[in-house]
């Protein structure tokens, strides 16, 4: 008898008692549905993750300037004496060495949050210096006019880049472009005149305000005009854009290598490069881990499924006695015998699986909507589950099978 | 006789259960007995004469405790198991009592099974289940299952069954045991046809006397052992003037007072080794009946 005729006489054996075959899956069912929709939703939340963070660019590394002293990571801020900060020259030198690899490098200087105000129009603000490269960093998208350029930088011309937010609460449909500006911060009064307007992208996170003019843009003016006002000479952090196909993880670690050349001798500071690449790497990792964790958990319930299972097979092969010992005596090898109950408990248990894998896709795609994240069901999980649901018929079904294999003819025929 | 004749042949056969403990029970006390091809023989007895053991043993479900069982010629203690179920299937047919056809699949799979189990191909698998259903006039039953099906209609399923991979031997146990005595004529005359035309040896365990007798040879059983052998007086009777093939010489009484025998030579015990008193048994089976079936 083969697989075919098996498979045919598991169905009509399941057909004939249904209430009972829906009861024995249900196990099997709750255990796969919730492995995959947990699984649906771990993977859907890695998934936005990654996206928006791939949005900043994977192919982005930040150098930043360590504390060796410090305890922690990061911390670094005002005290850091002008002497220790990274210079333009190691930078033109870093660029020089890798010009196959770098394609821009990201320059900004932070200035302070202000304010721009024209009678009774007003717009919050926070004004910045950035190079040209900043903007490919950062992927920021010219809705009018013109980004910064370097002649701008070289002639430190008061040119201003503003938000599509902020010209509409200035200008409203009046033209922006040629517009002049004054910007108030704390330390600093100038006049700029606007030569471009980036699209304004409500953040994710939505902070509501009821008046729009209080959401704080950023105005981006040229690198050179920042670095004069904040008395900078250098950088604690700046960007590196790498071109296609730069394995941004490896690129990494030689900047490192090369950037820590100018701190070999400082004890105080070392220079450390991380990858966005990177970032997404371990922050996908751990979410797979945790999700993992939650659906091995949730795989218990499949072991009580499969449990269930295997109870079912012993009361139908107890009920069938007689009908094995008929199948014996019309031919049926004890191996025929044995398969013959395996595959009628796959069947159970891969039916079970499969109404299990779209019910859980339709838990985790409705999961996953209300908070927000684009349901991915995984292909190879449903796989995996499918598989996993015939390995608990296999091994929940052979017990019960082989005891009606080893069942005496005899006394099967004369089971009352 | 030489041994291409002989279909079976059983020598001192014992059969013990619970064998070496306290509780040992013997069931078959040295049995001989041989069986030629094409012979139509009963076996009647007691219950608990050993009957139904003979048959298990027969049918190599069983294996005797000792003594050789030699099946066409050859030793059946040479087989291994999984041998044993494919001879189960190919060279023997089992008709029982309770039919025990397999619920919830048509009367059609029923029949199929076997060849299931002997791997025949699904072309092949489909004539041969219509031309089963033809012989024993149940092709519109077909797609029936056996609930829907009245017990003399169950019993020629059975036997449709059992002729599936066309076996040479057909070993029924009572098959008429749970009908009413027209449904078990009909199945009786099955057994005849099969016998007649299709040349099958045919074992049949029987109450009936009736029925007995139409056999070619009566085999008596008593507390294990052969007590009697005599030809059946009504099987040339049943075949009307056909040359018998049986010389009723070649069987002697061995012991014909150890039985309580009625005029017939029955014993009249009417219990059963099935307790399935609910089913009306064979009881007339008049020979006016069984000319009307035949004619």
């Amino acid at each position: 008898m083969n697989i075919g005729e098996n498979v045919l006489m598991a169905i009509s054996s399941l057909r004939s008692n249904k209430m009972r075959a829906l009861l024995t899956m249900l196990g099997i069912i709750i255990g796969i549905a919730s492995v995959i929709a947990i699984m649906t939703v771990g993977n859907s939340l890695t998934g936005s993750l990654t996206e928006s963070m791939q949005s900043f660019g994977v192919g982005n590394i930040t150098v930043s300037l360590q504390s060796t002293r410090a305890s922690g990571r990061g911390g670094v801020g005002m005290n850091i004496a002008p002497s220790n900060l990274m210079t333009d020259a190691m930078i033109d030198d870093l660029t020089a060495e890798y010009p196959d690899e770098i394609d821009v490098i990201s320059l900004s200087e932070q200035v302070g949050s202000g304010q721009t105000v024209n009678g009774r129009k007003y717009a919050n603000l926070s004004l910045m210096g950035v190079n040209v490269g900043y903007f490919t960093a950062n992927s920021i998208e010219l809705e009018s006019g013109r980004l910064i350029t370097q002649r701008d930088i070289d002639n430190k011309k008061n040119g201003a880049v503003v938000s599509s937010l902020l010209a509409e609460n200035m200008f409203g449909e009046e033209d922006p472009i040629g517009q002049t500006i004054v910007i108030n911060t704390n330390s600093y009064v100038d006049r700029f005149t606007i030569v471009g307007v980036y699209t304004y992208e409500a953040s994710t996170m939505g902070i509501s305000t009821s008046n729009s003019a209080d959401v704080s843009t950023t105005v981006y003016i040229p690198l050179s005009i920042a670095q004069k006002v904040s008395d900078a000479a250098g950088y604690t952090n700046f960007t590196v854009v790498t071109k296609a196909g730069v394995n941004a993880t490896e690129f990494t670690d030689k900047i490192t290598t090369f950037m820590n050349r100018y701190y070999s001798r400082n004890d105080n500071f070392e220079v450390s490069a991380y990858s966005m690449e990177s970032m997404v790497e371990s922050v996908t990792e751990m979410l797979t881990t945790v999700s993992m964790a939650i659906a091995a958990i949730a795989a218990i319930s499949l072991l009580v499924g499969g449990i269930g299972v295997m109870n079912i097979m012993m009361v139908s092969i107890t009920e069938r006695t007689r009908e094995i010992g008929t199948r014996k005596a019309i031919g049926a090898t004890n191996g025929e015998i044995r398969l013959q109950f395996i595959v009628e408990a796959i069947v159970i248990c891969l039916v079970g699986g499969i109404i299990g894998i779209i019910l859980g896709i339709t838990l985790g795609s409705v999961a996953a909507n209300y908070l927000g994240y684009s349901a991915r069901p995984s292909v190879s999980v449903m796989l995996l589950a499918a598989g996993f649901s015939m390995v608990i018929g296999v091994f929940f079904g052979y017990y019960p099978a082989n005891k009606a294999a080893k069942m005496d003819p005899i006394e099967a025929l004369r089971y009352e | 006789m030489t041994a291409t004749t002989e279909m079976i042949r059983l020598e001192k056969i014992y059969k013990r259960y619970y064998e070496g403990k306290q509780n040992e029970l013997q069931v078959l006390n040295g049995i001989d007995l041989v069986v030629r091809k094409g012979e139509f023989v009963s076996i009647v007895g007691e219950s608990g004469s050993g009957k139904s053991t003979i048959m298990n043993i027969l049918g190599v479900l069983d294996r005797p405790s000792e003594g050789t069982y030699y099946l066409d010629g050859t030793d059946i203690d040479t087989y291994s198991d999984k041998e044993l179920s494919r001879i189960r299937g190919l060279k023997i047919g089992f008709v029982f009592q309770t039919f025990n056809l397999i619920g919830r699949i048509s009367a059609r799979r029923n029949i199929e099974m076997p060849m299931l189990y002997a791997h025949v191909n699904s072309k092949d698998r489909a004539l041969r289940t219509d031309e089963l259903l033809d012989m024993v006039g149940m092709t519109d039953r077909a797609k029936h299952q056996p609930n829907e099906l009245s017990g003399g209609q169950k019993q020629r399923i059975a036997i449709a069954r059992a002729m599936a991979n066309d076996p040479a031997i057909l070993l029924a146990d009572e098959p008429t045991g749970a009908l009413d005595s027209k449904t078990g004529r009909l199945v009786m005359d099955i057994f005849h046809e099969l016998h007649e035309k299709r040349g099958k040896t045919v074992v049949l365990i029987t109450h009936s006397k009736e029925l007995a007798e139409e056999t070619q040879r009566v085999i008596t059983l008593s507390d294990g052992e052969i007590i009697k052998e005599r030809p059946g007086r009504n099987y040339a009777k049943y075949y009307g003037n056909k040359q018998t093939a049986v010389d009723t010489d070649d069987y002697d009484t061995i012991d014909g007072e150890a039985v309580d025998y009625d005029e017939d030579g029955f014993e009249t015990d009417d219990s059963d080794d099935y307790e399935i008193e609910d089913f009306p048994r064979s009881k007339s089976g008049s020979s006016t009946t069984r000319r009307g079936v035949r004619a």
